[in-house]
């Protein structure tokens, strides 16, 4: 087994897709027991890719948010391999409205390869759920919290990760695209995505020195999958933390500051 | 749409370069990218590069669409346009781009403008696809940023001609920001009463559609622009699904209720300013 020093990027990438480790329903359920999930979007169906719900945390009600791959073949299947369709993020955007309608904070979960890249999904309109989950949790007075536990793949990932805080597992990348799709399109050639990874600074720890995580949590060797339970407690703490600092705010410095911080990007 | 006065002026300009000899050597002359039509320099560029036969809207930089929707053809740069940034250090990134300006003109795909349209005072900004794809980098994002912003806090309309692959892969996760940047930038600006037409133009996918593009009071589209999420390309490579001829063109997104009208580069500023002057209109 590799030690972190020894880990290259498209290592990292491997662990975070590696289907051992924990997933979001997992850590949904061990750190929220009472968490109830909402389903459908209201206008056309459920999508599995993305959980949504509502639970306790920290002594408060939370909403909570995920996009989820599943860990079984089965699981797999009816998740999508965690690729949402629009009718996901329009579930997601509904989550969201009741957060700010109660005021309750909201948490989500990253773990998903992109969204579905499919015929259906463009007839309903992928890019135009995508935009909406951005514009509207820009504004959301409510604190945000994003976890990315695993892979986050472009604007499919962001569409959840629009937060005030951004915790990243040492293992987990969040990227523009998959290292295969950048080396197919940049390079033609799909099979040096290891190569690819290099120079994409998708890490967590690139992304914490770029200021786009705050935090990232450590793993064990081998990755989250070798101590799931020490994994939950390590996330759990971190989430409050945020949550705690973030409630010393108010709504105007909130979104001031959200603002702020997505526009240092440039 | 084909014009039939322009078509005329096109035949006429055969015939006469056919009867004197003089005018007989080689001429640079623009190939139609759909009806192959062999177009006369002049004559495309009156028809705001649109072919007159065939009607297919060609690329169009992004000054000749501010001289074309501003009126008597002035208008302003509110702030130029930034060169993009090496933020990864990206292997052959500086190259690239410096070989893309020397090429475009340009410093990077995003320009802004203002002036009267119409009648109407608008900020307008326009991705330009002649560098490195249009692609948003920081650039770019801080172009359509700075443009909500100003038109927000000087209270006037705004109009983006969107266009372009999705992110710039050489500013990776930096490009992923560009799009929640933008997209806040226009959401503080409809929260303060702002308008906002969003003018779709070939091509626009990926992160463009999944950020400003999308989130207009009123979205207008080219004919025959393509627009959607994941281009064509993707979606038959990763999911095998063979895609119908039209799909997520403007029409097609017409259809399924994406967008409000689809407008030709000829009726593009009588549109906007009908639709600036209306919003006007409704303020008390």
């Amino acid at each position: 087994m590799k030690t972190p020093e020894q880990l290259a990027p498209y290592d990292r990438v491997k662990l975070a897709r590696d289907a051992g480790r924990p997933g979001s329903d997992d850590y949904i359920a061990a750190l929220i027991p009472d968490f109830f999930e909402i389903h459908g979007d209201r206008a056309f169906a459920d999508d599995p890719a993305v959980i949504c719900g509502i639970g306790t945390f920290g002594g408060r009600t939370v909403s909570v948010a995920a996009t989820c791959k599943g860990r079984t073949i089965d699981e797999r299947v009816r998740r999508n391999f965690g690729m949402a369709q629009p009718d996901g993020y329009r579930k997601f955007l509904r989550c969201l409205a009741q957060a700010v309608k109660f005021r309750r904070p909201l948490v989500t979960f990253i773990d998903t390869p992109g969204a579905y890249p499919g015929k259906s999904a463009e007839e309903r309109g992928q890019g135009q759920a995508i935009a909406e989950c951005l514009y509207q949790t820009s504004a959301a007075p409510v604190p945000v919290v994003t976890v990315v536990i695993g892979e986050g793949g472009s604007g499919g990932a962001i569409a959840l990760g629009v937060a005030d805080r951004i915790i990243m597992l040492e293992n987990s990348v969040l990227s523009v695209l998959s290292p295969e799709g950048f080396a197919s399109i940049l390079w033609k050639d799909a099979s040096r995505a290891a190569e690819a990874a290099d120079v994409m600074k998708l890490t967590a720890a690139d992304l914490l020195s770029f200021g786009v995580a705050d935090t990232v949590i450590p793993e064990p060797r081998g990755g989250a999958g070798e101590a799931p339970k020490l994994m939950y407690r390590r996330v759990g703490a971190a989430v409050r933390d945020a949550l705690a600092e973030l409630s010393q705010l108010t709504e105007t410095e909130l979104l001031e500051a959200r603002y702020r911080r997505y526009g240092s990007f440039g | 749409m084909p014009n039939p006065f322009l078509e005329r002026k096109l035949k006429l300009d055969i015939l006469k370069s056919l009867r004197s000899p003089a005018k007989r050597e080689p001429r640079r002359t623009v190939t139609c990218s759909g009806c192959k039509t062999e177009l006369e320099p002049d004559v495309f560029a009156l028809a705001l590069n649109v072919c007159p036969s065939c009607g297919l809207h060609m690329y169009i930089s992004a000054a000749a669409r501010f001289t074309n929707i501003f009126d008597g053809g002035e208008y302003s740069e509110p702030f130029p346009c930034a060169a993009p940034r090496d933020v990864l250090a990206f292997p052959g990134y500086a190259e690239k781009a410096a070989e893309q300006s020397a090429k475009s003109g340009l410093s990077d795909a995003g320009l802004a403008a203002e002036g009267k349209i119409g009648g109407t005072y608008a900020i307008a900004a326009a991705i330009d696809i002649s560098f490195m794809m249009g692609s948003m980098g920081t650039s770019a994002g801080g172009t359509v940023t700075r443009a909500a912003e100003s038109a927000a806090s000087r209270g006037l309309p705004l109009v983006i001609f969107c266009a372009g692959g999705g992110a710039r892969m050489q500013e990776g996760v930096f490009s992923l920001m560009q799009m929640i940047k933008t997209s806040a930038a226009i959401r503080r600006f409809s929260g303060g009463g702002g308008f906002y037409v969003s003018v779709i133009t070939n091509p626009t996918t990926g992160g463009i559609t999944a950020s400003f593009a999308s989130l207009a009071d009123i979205t207008l589209a080219e004919p025959g622009a393509l627009f959607g999420f994941a281009g064509p390309r993707v979606i038959e490579q990763t999911i095998g699904e063979k895609l119908p001829q039209g799909f997520q063109s403007g029409e097609f997104q017409l259809d399924h209720g994406f967008v409000d009208a689809i407008v030709p580069r000829a009726e593009m500023r009588g549109t906007l300013a009908r639709l600036l002057a209306l919003h006007a209109g409704a303020r008390i």
